[in-house]
């Protein structure tokens, strides 16, 4: 299949970038996405042209580096699939494709399709965590945990932080991720400890990060390549506001003295 | 307070102020509507209760004022949300694309500020009396008259009903938006939290509407 890529070429995060057009001939419509941009820049590179930068790593939608804003939508048209996963029989022979990179003021764009999500790394560092002892673990069986617990603690597990939420939010808000962290950890015994601390921490980074607010349009659920509810945006705004008032109460106790 | 700055200057707090002041301003639409349909019931009946609100006194004043105070609040709020949104992307996308957010939902501040501007109009046409001198020469106290000669003009009945339209739009999105905000959200319940936005919508469009409507048709006289 012949295709028309209007591909975002920047290159490096002080140039203005700007949209151009390539022609993708020959694609074989049983490549990924990102297959097809390897035969693009095999033939961008034997004319002596600079390959198209994209960020890539795992290939099998599981380590959230793939990250193309494709005609419009993160990781394309297809629902619940990465960039990597998705094919181009997806698409029609003789299309005009759009691709982009992900659009936020937290993600600077670093070269063509690359941006800097190090703003993740950062929220998570802020309360995405749990605290552990050292030494030998105990018997798993002896926290019990009740199991629609743990089953929607995995429905949020599963964020493999690519930033398509953000992407597709009409206002950069990365309230999915966050929520998704939060619910995680939340739900389970073992990030209770941190619970009120990492529901403000990391609403507080968001904001020093330059992220937009949630208007519950839910374009982030949509694009979400693995189908992350909305309902975990709902539990932390309730886990921010318990925690926002159990910051007024008089702390009371004094163990170990 | 540290509450109070949670509530004002987060992300997270922000958006509850804007969740529960849309709902006392809704709260305030609705009894506001079923005050106004009664210019069904007659011009004395419709009378007796403009009256009777004006007899209320100080509780009026501590309603007026309260509902100010939400007003601003939603309105400043919005405002400063919003242009947090816009500068969170500086760069738009050259393909742009909406996967499943709905009309309403894309266009609240323009709606909402079409409110504001509707309802300082408003209030210089009906509470101030500014715009239409022929209220003048109506007899103290006879709001059914006002209301009938205000609506006959069919210029000021099309742009009531138009403000009510974005109205309408605004409440759509907003009502059913306050649950997820306030982290009411439940399977068992959302299938009616999702119908409750589109419902009051319906209502307050339909309900407003038909005032200006029953007195260009001259069902209402």
């Amino acid at each position: 299949m012949d295709l028309t890529l209007h591909v975002w070429r920047q290159k490096n995060s002080k140039d203005a970038g700007k949209m151009e057009t390539i022609e993708a001939k020959g694609i074989s419509e049983n490549a990924s996405f990102l297959e097809m941009l390897d035969t693009v820049n095999e033939n961008l590179q034997k004319n002596g042209k600079e390959p198209i930068a994209f960020d890539h790593d795992c290939r099998e939608g599981i380590c959230g580096s793939c990250s193309l804003v494709i005609n419009g939508e993160p990781h394309g048209p297809e629902y619940g699939t990465t960039s990597c996963q998705l094919h181009m029989r997806s698409f029609k022979s003789g299309q005009n494709i759009f691709i982009e990179p992900w659009r936020a003021k937290a993600f600077p764009v670093l070269k063509d399709l690359v941006v800097d999500r190090s703003a993740f790394d950062r929220i998570q560092q802020a309360g995405g965590f749990i605290s552990v002892n050292t030494g030998s673990p105990q018997d798993a069986n002896s926290i019990p945990v009740p199991k629609q617990d743990a089953d929607k603690a995995f429905d949020a597990a599963v964020c493999i932080g690519c930033g398509a939420c953000v992407a597709a939010c009409k206002n950069a808000s990365p309230m999915l991720f966050m929520s998704a962290k939060v619910s995680q950890l939340s739900l389970l015994p073992q990030g209770k400890p941190e619970r009120e601390r990492r529901v403000l921490a990391m609403v507080d980074q968001m904001k020093k990060e330059g992220f937009g607010n949630c208007t519950n349009q839910y374009e982030c659920e949509a694009a979400c390549p693995k189908e992350i509810s909305v309902e975990h945006i709902a539990r932390m705004n309730r886990e921010y506001f318990r925690a926002a008032l159990r910051e007024e109460t008089p702390k009371e106790g004094h163990g170990g003295e | 307070m540290k509450l109070c700055d949670r509530l004002f200057n987060s992300s997270v707090g922000a958006k509850m102020l804007m969740a529960v002041t849309g709902l006392m301003l809704t709260g305030f639409v609705l009894a506001h509507l079923s005050g106004n349909l009664l210019i069904f019931a007659g011009a004395e009946k419709f009378n007796a209760y403009a009256a009777g609100l004006k007899s209320l006194g100080a509780l009026l004043w501590v309603a007026r004022l309260g509902l100010l105070g939400a007003f601003v609040l939603h309105v400043y709020l919005a405002v400063k949300l919003t242009a947090e949104n816009r500068s969170a992307r500086p760069v738009k996308y050259a393909h742009e694309a909406t996967i499943q957010a709905s009309f309403a939902s894309r266009y609240m501040i323009h709606t909402g500020l079409m409110m504001a501007a509707f309802i300082a109009f408003h209030l210089a046409h009906y509470t101030f009396r500014w715009t239409d001198p022929s209220f003048a020469s109506l007899p103290e106290g006879d709001i059914y008259a006002m209301v009938i000669a205000g609506f006959s003009s069919p210029a000021v009945s099309g742009f009531y009903v138009l403000a009510m339209l974005a109205l309408s739009f605004h409440l759509c999105h907003g009502v059913s938006s306050v649950f997820q905000t306030l982290g009411l959200y439940h399977g068992n319940l959302n299938p009616m939290t999702e119908k409750l936005g589109p419902i009051v919508a319906t209502i307050v469009f339909v309900g407003f509407s038909s005032i200006p409507l029953a007195v260009l048709a001259g069902l209402v006289k």
